[in-house]
């Protein structure tokens, strides 16, 4: 059949890409001089070390971002399954609000002068704004929608998503938001274990490890996680146990959009820059992190998230880049999106997704 | 036999007047009258589609009845959610068990007493579940997926047992069993009804259901057709023909 055929065309083209680019990485890394190695890429001389550390590392704080907000398309899609596509915006909600805070403590002052007080401050604010959005989304715009076909709520998500962008628009207008600078005692270059960090990058990897700590706590340990794991199996027999399933549901945006509004903080201390905009290519790979990593799965999600960042951070050096493809620090987005593919060709069930039975889902 | 000992003038605990149900326009209970005293094992016989499953979800408060009234230790609850049901007394073993089968068998445990605040007495009735059953002690934190048909039984009435019932509504519990387990699974019910709990079942398998029942009753397209004692069901020739298989 032509479509097999097709697609198994893909699989072979990307493998072979894959191996041949890995391969002539290798070979450049040990003899530079050697044919095979300048073969696509006359001139490469492979990464230094610290230059494959550093890749690692943005990689690694960028992933731990997406996996943030991944944990919120994954936690929806359990408990109600479908994917919200609203979500990205509830992280932009989180970054704006953080502009909007630090913009006013940098004014009076008390971002130099107390700096680890402004972020809790910042942070505690943008959970609060996301979550409540979160929750006003799921009340106003899902809630009708319970009981239609899961293509509707999808549909609305897409809806709720353009209205959160306009809203914030005209709310704030269009002009791009920079947030300040972090403090120079934070921000500098650290050395941990010879790799070479810088404090922001290392704020980002703390701040996301303590939220998913967090969050695994929330959903392993307490009555609420139990009640939210039971409502995604069976919301039947959920309510036979006596759980408040519309309250569960609830929960289980707040705490998704809580998740979205810190990676939003994250992103805004890091990139520095937010507009009404924001949450669309992070929402988008964030989403796609959620389906590599087995959407429905948390474990999934952010070792989804962080794979993610890891290859679209890695990838264009280790393997375009002795493939001889030009401009390769610019195809990020294009190696994102090529990683969604070939784990919807060769596991579509994710990395870490149990196969989902017929029974489970429809 | 109990018939006389168990509506000489004792409050039901839970009881049907005159219930009609519909799903749409489509009539599912019609005149339905039902009364289960405290103590008592009594069973529901039908054929498919005959209104048993509805009659279950409308006691626990998943479907509403469009007139009649659900009553519970003489309170009317009609429009009261399950949870309050389950918090008075009420519970359900579903048809199949369907156990969270992605959650240890001591979360589904646990969360059979999700309604209850008294940490104490909820070990007290995990280390009862455990006597009645010790193979379940020994697969406490394996996910209940991975458990046998049987195991899985023992879990479900376990989770059931967990927030206290005072009546036990149980769907099919013979049903998706292998042979040699129903008959286990019959002398198991008999156990816990020995122990004093109400005990209200449906069954399609009329015979083993009659066999250890007190009283019960026949519904047909909706309609409680027969309404007696267990023996003199047994006895019924019209029963005899339509669900025992005879005649």
């Amino acid at each position: 059949m032509a479509v097999d055929r097709f697609l198994t065309f893909i699989r072979v083209f990307l493998v072979t890409m894959i191996v041949v680019g890995l391969l002539a990485f290798i070979w450049q890394q040990f003899d530079p001089e050697n044919p095979f190695a300048q073969w696509r890429n006359p001139g490469a001389r492979g990464l230094t070390g610290d230059q494959f550390k550093g890749l690692l590392i943005s990689g690694l704080s960028q992933g731990s971002m997406y996996g943030l907000i991944a944990l919120g398309y994954s936690m929806v899609y359990g408990v109600l399954g479908f994917i919200n596509f609203a979500h990205g915006e509830v992280f932009m909600v989180g970054a704006m609000t953080g502009f909007i805070a630090s913009d006013k403590f940098q004014a009076n002052g008390m971002w130099e002068s107390n700096f680890l007080l402004c972020l809790v401050l910042i942070i505690v604010m943008a959970v609060f704004f996301s979550t409540f959005t979160a929750v006003v989304m799921e009340r106003v715009a899902y809630r009708p929608l319970r009981n239609s076909p899961r293509l509707i709520p999808l549909i609305t998500s897409i809806g709720v998503s353009f209205f959160i962008q306009n809203f914030v628009l005209g709310l704030f207008g269009p002009s791009t938001k920079s947030y300040p600078r972090l403090p120079e005692w934070l921000s500098k270059q650290r050395s941990i274990l010879t790799f070479e960090i810088a404090g922001t990058r290392l704020l980002v990897l703390a701040v996301a490890a303590a939220s998913m700590a967090g969050l695994w706590y929330i959903v392993e340990r307490t009555k609420t996680g139990k009640a939210m794991r039971a409502v995604a199996e069976d919301k039947e027999i959920a309510s036979l146990m006596g759980i408040d399933v519309n309250r569960t549901i609830v929960t289980t945006f707040a705490v998704g959009g809580a998740m979205a509004g810190v990676g939003g903080i994250l992103w805004g201390l890091m990139f520095r820059s937010v507009t009404h905009m924001t949450g669309f290519l992070p929402g988008v790979k964030a989403f796609t992190a959620a389906v590599v990593g087995g959407i429905g799965n948390l474990g999934g999600a952010m070792a989804g998230g962080i794979s993610l960042g890891s290859a679209e951070s890695i990838a264009p050096l280790v393997i375009l880049e002795p493939l001889g493809v030009p401009g390769v620090s610019q195809l990020k987005d294009a190696v994102a999106f090529t990683v969604l593919v070939l784990v919807l060709l060769f596991k579509p069930s994710g990395l870490f997704g149990e196969r989902l039975s017929s029974e489970d889902r429809a | 036999m109990s018939e006389t000992s168990s509506t000489n003038g004792a409050t039901a605990l839970l009881e049907f007047r005159q219930v009609n149900t519909h799903y749409g326009a489509v009539h599912i209970l019609k005149d339905v009258d039902l009364a289960i005293y405290p103590g008592e094992l009594v069973c529901l016989l039908g054929g498919n589609a005959s209104g048993k499953s509805t009659t279950l979800k409308t006691l626990l408060g998943m479907v509403t009845p469009t007139s009649g009234e659900v009553v519970l230790d003489g309170e009317v609850v009609n429009d009261k959610p399950t949870s309050y049901r389950v918090i008075n007394g009420v519970t359900m073993v579903p048809e199949n068990r369907r156990l969270f089968k992605r959650l240890s068998v001591k979360e589904n445990l646990e969360l059979g007493a999700y309604l209850r605040n008294d940490k104490d007495g909820i070990a007290e009735d995990l280390e009862k579940i455990y006597d009645l059953f010790p193979r379940v002690k020994e697969r406490l934190s394996q996910k209940s997926g991975t458990l046998s048909g049987g195991e899985q039984q023992m879990v479900a009435i376990g989770r059931a047992l967990m927030s206290r019932p005072r009546v036990l509504l149980m769907d099919e519990p013979s049903m998706g069993l292998a042979p040699a387990l129903v008959q286990q699974n019959f002398e198991l019910i008999q156990q816990i009804h020995a122990d004093g709990m109400a005990i209200f079942m449906v069954e399609q398998n009329a015979n083993m259901a009659l066999s250890i029942a007190d009283r019960g009753w026949v519904l047909q397209t909706g309609r409680v057709v027969l309404d007696d004692t267990a023996d003199a069901l047994m006895a019924n020739p019209e029963l005899r023909a339509s669900y025992l298989g005879e005649g």
